[in-house]
């Protein structure tokens, strides 16, 4: 059902766990449909310094957020908010149709944590003045 | 964790390995006594004489009269044809049909298609163990009804109907009793007339038999429509060529199943016993699902909290374990099973349900690997969960 290269990283995903002192989190997914996933990041001037994951789901949301998170590493967060799920689909060399939406949720979950950073600087610029 | 050589089965509902005293039955089949069962000459009698044996043998174990059976392509195609076959040739009585929220999709899918074809079927809802809800059975029949179909044992937690209970009431009402035994099978006695059962499906694979044959038993009295139309065999009910190998398997799995019931089901449970000991002892946070008592010794089915099923399976497999999430029929699907949901698990702890099922050939080393193994993949998978923090935090 999955590729062998999709197995090889659901033996050994990639940035797994939590991560002190992160300063954005995302969450998307639900247990209706078998999936949550949360990102951490630590992000100065713009720039991902870090990230980790956790994720609740089937091997192919787990690759897919381990994919997503090694994407992101090092980018700036304009630039990890141009990584598609087609990038992770070709990375894991594609994933079975009915699995294909882990691939979106991992796209999501970047979104979700960068907008979260987002609210936190406006929170910040906010007590600031 | 790496990768191994050893390989666990545990996978026995799914289907089973082949007997060797059934494969002993099959072979002289293939080459030898290769003729047409419907041919007239000598080698059509001896392969028609193979068939009726087997045909003979399967009447014995639930005691109904041998042209009661009728040999089908397997378990689906014979839940298939009940529903449908007898729906159709009896629906000048009415057109209402009555099953239960956690049948194989073999029925349920037969199900909605009479639904298509304008008949109306309710859905029996289950209790927390699985058991049809006898209120709602017979708030549930009305003077349309004409099919009640219940399954024996369910195939995905094992639970066990009032098989004879059902049959009666639905003999009371003039109705016609349909049950699908695929799973239930060489589990306890199934005698139909003492149960007054109607209708019946069996399978091969599931009790050490060939895949690709199974049977619908079908009371005489009880008019059925045909299902493939072309000859005359099956009396003329289910036309085409009898498989005679897989025939002469099946009905010899049916025998070697009555004959080592007994030692089979003390066996299995003893291993089940001992694999939900272990399992609590070296394993947090889960439940076993299904009714505690009134249940198929060889299924188990646990949910492991704050964690996903597929996950656990494919881990498991690296390790050479094999097991099913849910059942086999609907893994692929991202929908938690129909069964689980009708139990009234939550879709999280439905995700994170494992069907273990034993078998003949389980040990006590199986399990011992099994429970090991399972430790490591259970905390690696919880380490990776964002489910497994609410827990810590209650902890504290």
């Amino acid at each position: 059902m999955y590729n062998e290269k999709v197995m090889e990283i659901f033996k050994n995903p990639k940035n797994v766990g939590s991560l002190r002192g992160a300063n954005a989190k995302g969450r998307v997914g639900n247990s209706a449909c078998g999936d949550i996933m949360e990102i951490y990041m630590i992000i100065e001037n713009e720039v991902i310094k870090d990230v980790k994951f956790k994720t609740f789901g089937c091997a192919a949301a787990i690759v897919s957020t381990s994919v997503a998170t090694e994407l992101i590493k090092g980018k700036t967060i304009d630039e990890a908010l141009q990584v598609t799920n087609k990038q992770i689909l070709d990375i894991l060399g594609g994933l079975p149709t009915p699995k294909i939406h882990c691939s979106v949720l991992a796209e999501e979950a970047i979104e979700s944590a960068i907008n979260d950073y987002r609210k936190r600087q406006e929170k910040l610029q906010k007590q600031a003045n | 964790m790496e990768t191994t050589n050893k390989k666990v089965y545990l996978d026995y509902a799914a289907t089973t390995y082949v007997n060797n005293e059934v494969l002993t039955e099959m072979l002289p089949n293939f080459s030898g006594s290769y003729g047409n069962a419907s041919s007239l000459h000598g080698f059509g009698r001896d392969a028609n004489a193979v068939i009726e044996t087997a045909r003979e043998r399967i009447a014995k174990a639930i005691n109904c009269a041998p042209n009661e059976i009728y040999f089908t392509s397997g378990g689906t195609e014979a839940n298939n044809w009940a529903i449908i076959g007898l729906a159709e040739a009896n629906k000048f009585k009415g057109n209402h049909i009555i099953t239960s929220a956690i049948e194989h999709h073999s029925i349920l899918d037969a199900c909605k298609e009479l639904e298509k074809r304008g008949f109306k079927v309710t859905y029996l809802p289950v209790d927390e163990y699985g058991l049809i809800r006898f209120d709602k059975l017979l708030d549930a029949i009305d003077k349309d009804t004409i099919l009640i179909s219940i399954m024996a044992a369910n195939n995905e937690i094992g639970t066990i109907q009032h098989l004879q209970a059902i049959a009666q009431t639905a003999k009371e009402k003039g109705i016609i009793f349909h049950t699908d035994a695929v799973q239930a099978f060489g589990n306890f006695a199934i005698d139909v007339q003492k149960l007054g059962i109607d209708s019946l499906s069996l399978s091969a694979h599931k009790i050490y038999g060939p895949k690709g044959i199974g049977c619908l038993y079908v009371k005489r009295s009880v008019p059925i429509k045909a299902l493939i139309n072309g000859g005359n065999q099956e009396y003329g009910k289910r036309a085409g060529t009898v498989n005679v190998p897989a025939a002469a398997g099946f009905g010899k799995a049916v025998q070697i199943a009555l004959r080592d019931m007994s030692v089979n089901v003390q066996k299995i449970r003893a291993m089940r016993e001992y694999f939900i000991k272990q399992l609590k002892e070296n394993i947090e946070d889960i439940q076993i699902n299904g009714h505690p008592n009134q249940k198929l010794q060889s299924i188990v089915s646990v949910s492991f909290e704050f964690i996903e099923g597929e996950s656990i399976l494919l881990m498991l497999d690296m390790q050479g374990i094999a097991v099913s999430t849910g059942s086999a029929c609907t893994s692929g699907s991202l929908q938690a099973s129909h069964v689980l949901k009708a139990i009234g698990l939550n879709d999280e702890i439905a995700q994170g349900t494992i069907r273990f099922s034993f078998g003949k050939g389980t040990s006590k080393d199986d399990i011992d690997y099994t429970v090991e193994k399972l430790k490591v993949v259970v905390e690696k998978l919880r380490s990776m969960s964002p489910l497994t923090k609410r827990r810590k935090k209650v902890n504290v």
